[in-house]
């Protein structure tokens, strides 16, 4: 089905379904232990052999000699995998390094060699006897000490007006710089996957987000055709980006399994994958505004540096910058240069994420200097119109609206505009907020729908879902369309042998994907009416029940014996062309800042988000309140620290990098206004995923800042950071 | 993980001997801390003595009024038991800001005291240690070293002690008692337990080898005020960037030890004559050695800071 105009009223519409916060339709798979992740499929691939990783011991250089003797006689071993015996490989466009390094090493704990063994304690034991002497070579490790080298990137700096000009003559201006540390995703379950070969045919059950790009890359790495792998991953303990791609877990345990000649299955373990995978890199960013006295802006320029190994990409974290404040003269564009670490690449909301944090406390900074109220300074600036481009409106925009209720809800008049000012007890209090912007993207996305003759709706895609309740708004999705209850729907995702669907990534999968279920019920309807000989425009599907004119047929007997079978999806026309599409929100934070330490406790939080259609409220606000949780771990204490000596990630372990704990989230708050966008899909839904992170970290420093008086503009902030800062204790 | 051969111990003594008869065995307890370094080859003990079974496990008084703490008294247990939260606060407290509550049910009182540092270099087997593989460098010297050592550490290791249970058992003057193979016994002073690093990074404490650490006693209650404050990035389940122990008496003298400063809970009882001048003038007695790298140097503002704001809900 072709989306290239705004949708009309659909059966969607109608919302019995939709739109309700049905509880998840795998959560009881979930808590009863019965939902099969990567590394628990026991009985698919008898007579499974266990891999253990090997990651190099240096950033960058050379392996001068590997001792393989003592691990191939240590007990139980099979097989190890090196570049040595791999056989030729290739590396897809979405790998930077390569997945099994050797001889060259380009980054820390790059995978050198897989050990496999009968048991999973043998494939470690053995894989601790293997002895690898390295050529170190100099590396590039610190972002600072490259900037000057980074180049612009591919897409080229936004230029409107004369920033320069117009900057020079503003009045009222600010001139800062930001930075972001580098991040790990740090989800719960660590990347893993069995693989098991049948002749040249191989399945891997893995843990990945988006399966047309892993059969893509997986095959392309092997240099085997993409129609001899397959790939499963119906559960996914969280991703965050992480699992987007191909990594070493999957190639090597399909390089283990050929070279053992049996299954193998392969995790990496935690302390590895913060140096083996991807991360969220660093960023130093310069951010310029100028307005009149009015709180108008006149001029602003936002430019990102990150790094990136070569091939690697560069974090986008201006992007925001284009779209999200009116302005006549700008300057935008991000700027990347090589640096010799683990890759860096998307982490949620990749580019706003990291942007939104700087740019969100330039705008309080700015709101500071004009002496005017940080809501109000951003609802002065908000436009309607892409602000390159007055031409392109905004399919929706309720930024105005999100930043009001917020406002209200939360209690802001009674923030005291001048910092440092209240406090309770041994702590200092303070209100901060920032908006939340995230673009939504459109990608196709296909699926099939079965019906049978028990009136059952299967659903086939496939599409993951890595924690966000697709299942369960797939399932709203197919139950509205075709008029049965959701107890008469089965949902089946993650497995290659099903259409492709959009994947789980930059919050485009909800809308995508439930907008590619909805094509495919929209055939099945035609199917059915066919079958029955009945205009399907007149069709109603109701109650389990088809009704045309005064004929009314249940499901199960219209899908007869055999039962129906369609197959459609979504595509896009230029609509995200003639639009701006995002989503938007307001975040409100009140921090306490403990005047003696310096610690930092978040005591309230709310969003109010304006995202489309809300498919289901419950999932969509677990989806909010998970975003806002990591927007805090983000401003406070996330920081994968770097040794810039030897280049790599030193606290490698959920000890040494902390993410917030329940007792660092206090109350939180989600808000969905109601809102419709008939220019995003059928569904009129966007995504909200990612736009729950952007800008709470910002809202969090803002808060600080209104608590203490004091700016850090190196996250995390830490109190190391402010702590000579403080006023004396006494 | 290496291949290991594993025993249940029946008696103290028995357990002391067979860990002296075999080289490279250890005691088990809890398994917290033990196990995990086992995984990443830290450890590699090729025998294990499980001590769960030597009924080690009650907190008794002592005749001089003072508490004998087995030491398989569990940190949950400990921490709720009524005489230590009368009398001694400043260890229940201590106890309760460590871990979190499923790893307090395993772990020990001798686990805890044993636990060993969380350096992050430690734990990277790719890195050069002299903790845990002597004479291979320090790699936390020049690197990342914000949770590390400023005071009492050496060229050798700039390590932290990550317990907080020691710190207010150094406050307390605890006596740690073993036992030897042979039968014989020892008291050893908390503060000739921890070692400072020097040259020998990798001995810790003052137990020969084989030595079995059985109970720790705590002299008769000293009255006064008690406070445990543990300053971390996030609210629960950190190590303490600094902590501080203290027993405040009501003429403003009493005691005070740090955690996370040093690579033995610290205190100095000569900066304690210093408590009613204040944090600073004490700081400067319990710092006056300190020797911070560029990353940790904010612990010594955090120190007095903290103290002082310790002092000052001590007095009320
Ligand atoms: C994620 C995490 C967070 C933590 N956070 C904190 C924290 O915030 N604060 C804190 O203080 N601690 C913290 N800990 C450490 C925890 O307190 C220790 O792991 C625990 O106290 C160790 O006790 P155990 O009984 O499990 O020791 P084990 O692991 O069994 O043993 C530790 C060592 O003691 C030796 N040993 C055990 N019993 C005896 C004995 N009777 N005589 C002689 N030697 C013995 C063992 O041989 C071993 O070397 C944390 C641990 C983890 C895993
Ligand atoms: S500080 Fe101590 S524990 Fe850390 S790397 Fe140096 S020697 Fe090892």
């Amino acid at each position: 089905m072709k989306f290239d105009t705004p949708a009309t009223t659909n059966p969607i519409d109608q919302l019995k379904v939709v739109g309700k916060p049905t509880d998840r339709i795998d959560g009881p798979l979930k808590t009863t232990g019965k939902a099969t992740y990567a590394y628990e499929w026991h009985d698919v691939a008898p007579n499974v052999a266990y891999g253990w990783v090997i990651g190099s011991g240096i950033a960058k250089g050379r392996i001068a000699s590997m001792d393989l003797e003592a691990a191939r006689k240590a007990p139980g071993v099979v097989a190890i995998v090196t570049a040595e015996n791999a056989g030729p490989l290739d590396k897809s466009k979405r790998n930077a390094a390569t997945l099994l390094g050797g001889p060259e090493i380009e980054h820390y704990q790059q995978a050198v060699a897989l050990v496999v063994a009968e048991t999973f304690e043998q494939a470690r034991t053995a894989a601790g006897l293997v002895r690898i002497d390295y050529t170190p070579a100099d590396g590039a490790y610190d972002l600072a000490a490259v900037k000057d080298k980074a180049e612009k990137t591919k897409d080229g700096d936004s230029v409107v007006g004369d920033f320069a000009g117009a900057f020079a003559a503003a009045p009222v201006k600010l001139d800062e710089t930001y930075t972001t540390p580098d991040e790990s995703h740090a989800m719960m379950e660590p990347h893993a996957t069995i693989a098991a070969w049948e002749g040249d045919r191989l399945t891997v059950w893995t843990s990945n987000q988006m399966i047309d790009w892993m059969v893509t890359d997986l095959s392309a790495t092997l240099k085997m055709p993409k129609d001899k792998v397959r790939v499963i991953s119906p559960f996914i303990g969280g991703g965050f980006g992480g699992k987007l791609f191909l990594r070493a877990d999957a190639l090597l345990a399909a390089l283990g399994a050929r070279e053992a000649g049996r299954p193998v299955k392969v995790g990496l373990s935690r302390p590895l994958m913060m140096n083996n995978t991807t991360h969220r890199p660093a960023t130093i960013q310069h951010i310029r505004i100028g307005a009149t006295p009015d709180g108008t802006i006149t001029a602003i320029a936002h430019e990102s540096w990150s790094g990136n190994l070569p091939g690697g990409s560069e974090e986008t974290a201006t992007d925001q910058t284009r779209l999200l404040y009116a302005g006549a003269n700008r300057l935008i564009g991000n700027r990347i240069a090589t640096l010799d670490l683990p890759e860096g690449n998307a982490m949620r909301a990749p580019g706003e994420a990291s942007g939104m944090m700087a740019l969100e406390v330039a705008m309080d900074e700015m709101a500071e200097k004009l002496g005017m109220d940080p809501v109000e300074f951003r609802i002065r600036n908000d436009t309607q119109t892409d602000p390159a481009d007055p031409n392109r409106p905004f399919s929706q925009r309720q930024l105005v609206q999100c930043l009001r209720l917020g406002a209200e809800r939360f209690g802001w008049a009674k923030r005291n505009p001048k910092p440092g000012q209240v406090r309770d007890g041994r702590w200092l209090v303070g209100l901060g907020m920032a908006v939340a912007f995230r673009n939504n993207l459109l990608t196709k996305s296909a699926a099939r729908v079965r019906l049978d003759q028990r009136g059952i709706v299967t659903v086939e895609t496939d599409m993951t879902d890595i924690g966000t309740g697709s299942y369960t708004i797939i399932a709203q999705t197919a139950a509205e369309m075709m008029g049965v209850g959701l107890d008469k729907v089965a949902v089946r995702l993650g497995d290659s042998s099903f259409p492709v669907s959009a994947g789980s990534g930059g919050q485009w999968g909800a809308n995508n994907a439930t907008a590619g279920v909805y094509a495919a019920c929209v055939k099945l309807r035609e199917a059915v009416a066919q079958k029955l000989g009945v205009n399907s425009a007149d069709a109603q599907f109701a109650d389990g029940q088809v009704v045309a004119g005064n004929r009314r047929v249940p499901l199960a007997e219209a899908a007869g014996a055999d039962g129906l079978s369609a197959e459609d999806g979504i595509e896009y026309g230029d609509l995200d062309k003639k639009y701006q599409q995002s989503t938007f929100g307001a975040h409100y934070v009140e921090a306490v800042v403990d005047a003696a330490t310096g610690e930092i406790r978040v005591r309230r939080m709310l969003a109010v988000c304006a995202a489309g259609r809300i498919l289901n409220p419950k999932s969509a606000r677990s989806q909010v309140i998970g975003a806002m949780t990591m927007g805090v771990g983000a401003a406070l204490m996330e920081e994968l620290a770097l040794d810039k000596r030897t280049g790599f990630f030193v606290n490698h372990d959920l000890a040494g990098y902390e993410v917030p704990v329940h007792a660092d989230i206090p109350h939180q708050e989600v808000i969905f206004l109601d809102e419709t966008d008939p220019i995003s899909s059928p569904m009129k839904a966007k995504g909200v995923g990612e736009l729950g992170l952007c800008g709470v970290g910002a809202a969090v420093a803002n808060a600080v800042h209104n608590a203490t008086g004091l700016r850090v503009r190196d996250y995390p902030i830490t109190l190391d950071k402010f702590l000579d800062r403080l006023p004396a204790v006494g | 993980m290496r291949p290991f051969t594993y025993e249940r111990a029946d008696s103290p003594a028995a357990a002391a001997a067979a860990v002296e008869r075999r080289p490279g065995a250890k005691f088990i307890a809890g398994g917290t801390n033990l196990l995990d370094l086992m995984k990443l080859e830290i450890e590699t003990p090729a025998h294990l003595i499980d001590v769960n079974g030597l009924k080690l496990d009650t907190v008794e008084a002592t005749p001089d009024g003072g508490l004998r703490i087995g030491a398989l008294v569990r940190n949950t247990a400990l921490a709720a038991d009524p005489r230590v939260r009368r009398d001694y606060g400043v260890l229940s407290r201590a106890l309760l800001a460590g871990a979190s509550g499923q790893l307090r049910n395993k772990a020990t009182t001798a686990g805890n005291l044993l636990q060993r540092t969380r350096c992050p270099y430690f734990y990277d087997t790719a890195q050069p240690c002299n903790k845990r593989q002597p004479g291979s460098g320090c790699a936390a010297i020049g690197g990342y070293s914000r949770q590390l050592a400023v005071v009492g550490s050496s060229d050798a290791c700039i390590a932290t002690h990550p317990s907080d249970m020691a710190v207010a058992m150094r406050a307390l003057d605890a006596t740690v008692e073993t036992v030897r193979a042979d039968g014989t016994t020892r008291s050893i002073p908390i503060a000739e337990f921890h070692r400072l690093p020097g040259d020998t990074p990798h001995i810790e404490t003052a137990l020969m080898p084989g030595e079995l650490i059985t109970a720790v006693t705590l002299p008769k209650p000293v009255g006064g005020t008690h406070v445990y404050r543990k300053v971390r990035d996030r609210a629960s389940y950190a190590f303490a960037l600094v902590s501080v122990a203290a027993v405040v008496q009501r003429d403003g003298g009493g005691r005070v030890a740090l955690g996370g400063v040093a690579h033995k809970p610290w205190r100095v009882e000569a900066a304690e004559a210093e408590m009613p001048r204040g944090a600073k003038a004490v700081t400067a007695g319990l710092l006056a050695d300190a020797k911070p790298t560029h990353d940790n140097a904010f612990k010594l503002t955090l120190v007095e800071r903290t103290l002082a704001s310790v002092l000052a809900e001590a007095k009320g």
